[in-house]
């Protein structure tokens, strides 16, 4: 992408989140198909199509200082969103490193890490950041070495340690998360953390994404997309804070809901970490509202066929109960039956 | 898989039948870093026959600037240790891949006990400059035959201190694996890599005395072992081939032109996994992967080391 302008917009009391045509466009559509059900959909983190979330580590958008922003507020309400357990302090340090070289690599122009051997010197311009520090000593940073980078970054991280043939929610920032808790699930191993996911262990996938994951290698990093829908674009649906978005989901008319309901993308990364053996779990959620995403036909269909097909279990499990046919009746007018080239492109 | 291409640097005979070689990148970039306990596969090409062997990273995990393995020279086998010992000279090139750790120590430890016998030491030489940088406690029993085969004794001497426990075999010391594991405080690990006696007789002992699970750790490369060529058929690729004997199923795969997966390549980790549709013959599983159930039901193996003694086999892959 271009560079863009970063928007000074809001994700909670007035929302005036929006995204622009060129966001719209680069918006990463999960559905290839008209039916959709779980499956592991794991490929190489490698970089794609120029322009797209995937052509870096890290996708760095028109949203980030607004995101940020609304990271620093939500962490002031409620400082347990960030979560390392004592052990993982070589993970900290190995995010401070994945983080300052992803982003220095992939946009200097905003981005700037300058090594002296343990002395660090990062520059980050767009949050008029300017700090040096010394690699390995926590107490040359303001806060602890992940809270200091994860406040910088969007998306939600959570950090795995690998023991006992298994993965461990050890260590977590997580401020736009779709209805859960690391305060709650921290410390819990991979299948306790999944283990609300309706239909997915039944069919083994449990099994079979922590098998592939625990083989995860340094330099090898993986992704996968996952979905579910947002009243209002905000970042924070946490179970923390239903009070105030869960009355929401009762809010959605036949009047409101191109403007109200929002498809949301998450773009999870894994990347084994180099000191640590830990794993990296990002979860970097993309919002796009219904009026938005019609501007492309294909997607309008394909999004109406995927609600109308979908299991209810799942349909319940990402609480679309109370809207899901409403979107699927404002859609259908869109609907002219003809068959969609398979793909998530926009046309 | 991330491959990285090195150069040797340096090579340093340290006892009549150990080498140990300090790679570098080939502009002289600084490699990935890594965590202790962690091996990389080096690929040789031997006589225009590819062979991929495992070696643990000896060097300080801090240390980008080289990585440092050591190989001992086994005369019985099929021959990658004799070529890295032969063939292999300063600013020879090898590929490598990325390391992975198979042996990683436990961060809720609160003492770990390292156990090496002869060249199983080296895995640990990585662990123990994580556990003096984060200040952990440990033990270090290293056991070997005679002073001659101690490798770098004088070495650990100097990053262990008084936590070295030398048992030097022909002086009639021997590890008592009763007595280590009697009087440990709750929350030591164990790890141990070397012979396989002496790896199985410690698991054994760990278990008598009720030792959990997730606190004993072992790691042992097999190199693949030869055996009578046999017949393979990849239901997916659609081909039939051979498996000379003295190569591995996985390596007459590659041969073939195919990519399974690998990692460890010496039966430890499970990554290379295949499913078996058909054998109407014996399974010889050599891998240290499977559970005991799993190799009787005779529906997986690991090409990696195990083969088969049969008239028809037929693999998912």
């Amino acid at each position: 992408m271009n560079t863009p302008a970063f928007k000074k917009e809001t994700f909670r009391d007035d929302y005036t989140f929006r995204n622009s045509p060129e966001a719209i466009r680069r918006f990463p559509f999960p559905f290839a198909e008209d039916e959709y059900m779980y499956s592991v959909n794991i490929e190489q983190h490698v970089s794609t199509n120029p322009g797209s979330v995937f052509e870096h580590a890290i996708d760095i958008d028109e949203h980030y200082i607004a995101e940020c922003e609304d990271r620093r507020l939500t962490l002031e309400r409620d400082p347990t969103r960030y979560i390392a357990l004592p052990h993982m302090m070589d993970a900290q340090w190995d995010m401070v490193e994945l983080i300052m070289e992803s982003l220095s690599a992939d946009y200097p122009q905003w981005f700037e890490l300058t090594k002296n051997g343990d002395q660090w010197h990062w520059v980050n311009k767009p949050l008029e950041i300017d700090q040096t520090f010394t690699f390995g000593d926590t107490s040359t940073l303001p806060m602890e070495p992940f809270e200091y980078i994860s406040r910088q970054v969007q998306g939600d991280w959570i950090i795995m340690d690998h023991r006992d043939d298994d993965l461990f929610a050890d260590m977590g920032m997580v401020t736009s998360q779709a209805d859960w808790s690391i305060a709650f699930d921290a410390g819990m191993s991979f299948k306790e953390w999944h283990g609300p996911v309706p239909q997915a262990n039944e069919i083994g996938i449990f099994d079979r994404a922590l098998k592939y994951l625990l083989h995860l290698q340094y330099g090898s990093p993986v992704r996968r997309l996952n979905w579910t829908m947002t009243v209002n674009p905000r970042l924070d649906t946490s179970p923390e804070e239903f009070p105030l978005w869960g009355p929401d989901n009762a809010s959605v008319t036949p009047e409101n809901v191109g403007e109200k309901v929002h498809l949301r993308v998450e773009l999870q990364a894994l990347f084994r970490l180099p000191r640590s053996n830990a794993i990296a779990f990002s979860v970097r959620g993309y919002l796009i509202s219904l009026d938005e995403l019609v501007t492309y036909p294909k997607w309008a269909k394909r999004l109406r066929r995927v609600l109308t097909n979908l299991h209810p279990d799942l349909s319940e499990y990402k609480g679309l109960d109370l809207y899901r046919q409403t979107v699927i009746d404002w859609l259908e007018p869109l609907e002219d039956g003809a068959e969609l080239s398979l793909g998530t492109q926009p046309e | 898989m991330s491959i990285l291409n090195v150069r040797v640097a340096e090579i340093e005979q340290v006892t009549d039948v150990v080498k140990h070689f300090t790679l570098v990148e080939e502009n002289g970039r600084p490699l990935p870093r890594f965590s202790g306990g962690s091996h990389v596969v080096v690929s040789m090409n031997i006589n225009g026959r590819i062979h991929r062997n495992p070696y643990s990273l000896m060097g300080s995990p801090e240390n980008t600037d080289s990585y440092h393995i050591s190989v001992r020279r086994q005369e019985k086998s099929r021959g990658g240790s004799v070529f890295m010992h032969d063939g292999v000279k300063v600013g020879s090139e090898l590929q490598i891949t990325y390391p992975v750790n198979l042996f990683s120590l436990s961060k809720l430890g609160k003492k770990h006990i390292l156990v090496a016998g002869g060249i199983g030491i080296t895995p640990f030489m990585s662990q123990i400059a994580d556990l003096n940088r984060l200040g952990d406690d440990y033990e270090m029993h290293y056991a070997f035959r005679s002073a001659e085969h101690g490798a770098f004794v004088e070495q650990l001497k100097q990053m262990c201190g008084d936590r070295l426990h030398l048992h030097i075999e022909s002086e009639g010391q021997r590890i008592n694996f009763q007595n280590l594991l009697s009087n440990q405080p709750l929350g030591t690990h164990i790890y141990v890599c070397g012979p396989e006696p002496m790896v199985n007789a410690l698991l054994l002992t760990a278990k008598d005395l009720g030792w959990p699970k997730t606190h004993v750790h072992s790691e042992q490369f097999l190199a693949p072992p030869i055996g009578e060529s046999f017949m393979v058929q990849l239901a997916k690729s659609n081909m039939e081939i051979e498996v000379p004997g003295d190569m591995s199923m996985l390596e007459a795969m590659e041969e073939a032109g195919l990519e399974p997966d690998f990692l460890c390549r010496g039966g430890a980790c499970g990554r290379c996994e295949v499913e078996v549709l058909e054998c109407d013959g014996a399974l010889m599983h050599n891998d240290h992967y499977l559970s005991d159930a799993e190799k009787a039901s005779g529906n997986k193996i690991m090409p990696c080391v195990s083969r088969a003694r049969c008239q028809k086999l037929l693999l998912n892959i």
